[in-house]
C-alpha cells in the first residue's frame, strides 16, 4: 500500500505546484522602482512642443503616469477605461508617449479620446528605460512626495482598477 | 524575366547597402562591441524573456544595447552597468541573479532535490539488497539440498 501512496503523494504535490504556476503571470516582474522616487526627467509636451513637463511639477499631488503609444495594440484595450477614469477627475493622469511619432500620437488621441492632462514625448525611449518600461502600456501610481507606490504592467482591467489602483489612490490622497 | 532579375539585383544592392551601414559602428570600436556583447549575454531581454539581451531583436533590446555602448564609452565598469540594469528592471534581468534570501530556493533548490534523490536511491538499494540476499538455511534444509545435488550429479 505504501508503495503506491508515496508516488501518489509526490504526484499531487507536483500537480499543486504546476497549478499555482499556471495562475502566475510571467510578465508581471516586480519592479525594483516601487517605493523609490520617480526618476526625474524633462520632456516636451505632445500638444505643445515648446512647453515641457517634469514629474517635479506635480509634487504634492497623487497622480498616475501611463506609458502609451499609438502603435501599441493593448493600449487601445485599456483606453476606454482610462478615458472614463479620467472623466471622474479623481487624480491627474499624465501620459508618457513612448517611442512614437507625434503625428500618429495626436491622431490616435483625437480618434480614441484623450484622458491625459498632458502627454510627455519620450521619442527615443530613454525615459522609459529609467522607469523600467519593457512592455507598453504600463501605469505608475506616484504619491504626493513623488515616490512610485505601484507599477502596473500591461493593460489596466476594470478589476485591477477597482481592486488595486483606486484603493491605493484613495489611501494616498488622504 | 529581365525585370525579375533587375528587381533581385536591386534588392541585393540595397540589402548590401543597409548591412554596410549597420556594421559601421561595430567596426569602429571592436573593444566596445566585445564588452557590450559580453555584458548583454548576462542580461535577459524582458520583452522576450527567454532570450538574452545580446541575441534579441526586440526594440527595447536594441535601445538597451545602445545604452550599454554609451556607458562603456563613458568609462563605466561592467558592475556599474549591471547595477544600472538591475536598478531599473530588477534581479530578474540577470541570468545569474545574486544569492540572497529571496533567491536561496532558486540557487539551492536543485541541490536539495539532488540530495533527496540520492537519499531515496540509497534507501531503495539497501532495501532491495536485503530482499535479494539468499535466505538463511537451517541445518535440516542444508542436508536436504546436499542430498538433492548429489542425486542430480550421479
Amino acid at each position: 500500500m505504501k508503495r503506491f501512496l508515496i508516488p501518489l503523494a509526490v504526484f499531487f504535490v507536483l500537480v499543486i505546484f504546476l497549478a499555482i504556476g499556471l495562475t502566475l503571470n510571467p510578465r508581471d516582474v516586480p519592479s525594483p522602482l516601487k517605493d523609490k522616487p520617480a526618476p526625474a526627467f524633462k520632456l516636451p509636451q505632445l500638444a505643445a512642443a515648446d512647453k515641457s513637463f517634469s514629474p517635479a511639477d506635480l509634487k504634492g499631488k497623487v497622480w498616475l503616469l501611463n506609458v502609451w503609444a499609438s502603435w501599441c495594440v493593448s493600449c487601445r484595450q485599456e483606453h476606454p477605461l482610462l478615458v472614463s477614469f479620467a472623466k471622474e477627475g479623481k487624480v491627474p493622469v499624465v501620459g508618457l508617449n513612448y517611442k512614437d511619432q507625434p503625428g500618429d500620437a495626436k491622431n490616435w488621441l483625437a480618434k480614441f479620446g484623450d484622458p491625459y492632462v498632458l502627454s510627455a514625448v519620450d521619442a527615443d525611449g530613454r525615459v522609459g528605460i529609467d522607469y523600467g518600461v519593457y512592455g507598453v502600456p504600463e501605469t505608475y501610481v506616484i504619491d504626493k512626495a513623488g515616490t512610485i507606490r505601484m507599477k502596473h504592467t500591461g493593460p489596466i482591467t476594470p478589476e485591477s482598477l477597482q481592486k488595486q489602483i483606486l484603493p491605493l489612490v484613495a489611501e494616498l490622497s488622504k | 524575366m529581365k525585370l525579375h532579375t533587375l528587381l533581385i539585383c536591386c534588392v541585393l544592392m540595397f540589402s548590401g547597402a543597409t548591412m554596410a551601414k549597420e556594421a559601421a559602428p561595430m567596426a569602429a570600436d571592436v573593444e566596445i562591441e566585445k564588452r557590450m556583447v559580453a555584458i548583454s549575454e548576462e542580461l535577459r531581454c524582458l520583452v522576450c524573456q527567454n532570450e538574452s539581451l545580446s541575441g534579441s531583436h526586440a526594440e527595447l533590446a536594441q535601445d538597451l544595447r545602445r545604452e550599454i555602448r554609451k556607458m562603456i564609452g563613458e568609462g563605466k565598469t561592467d558592475k556599474e552597468i549591471l547595477d544600472f540594469m538591475v536598478a531599473r528592471y530588477g534581479d530578474f534581468v540577470r541570468y545569474r541573479p545574486p544569492v540572497k534570501p529571496t533567491t536561496w530556493l532558486l540557487w539551492g533548490g536543485p541541490f536539495v532535490l539532488l540530495a533527496g534523490g540520492i537519499a531515496a536511491l540509497i534507501a531503495f538499494l539497501r532495501r532491495r539488497a536485503k530482499e535479494d540476499a539468499a535466505p538463511e538455511l537451517s541445518e535440516e534444509e542444508r542436508r536436504r539440498a546436499a542430498a538433492l545435488l548429489d542425486q542430480s550429479n550421479s
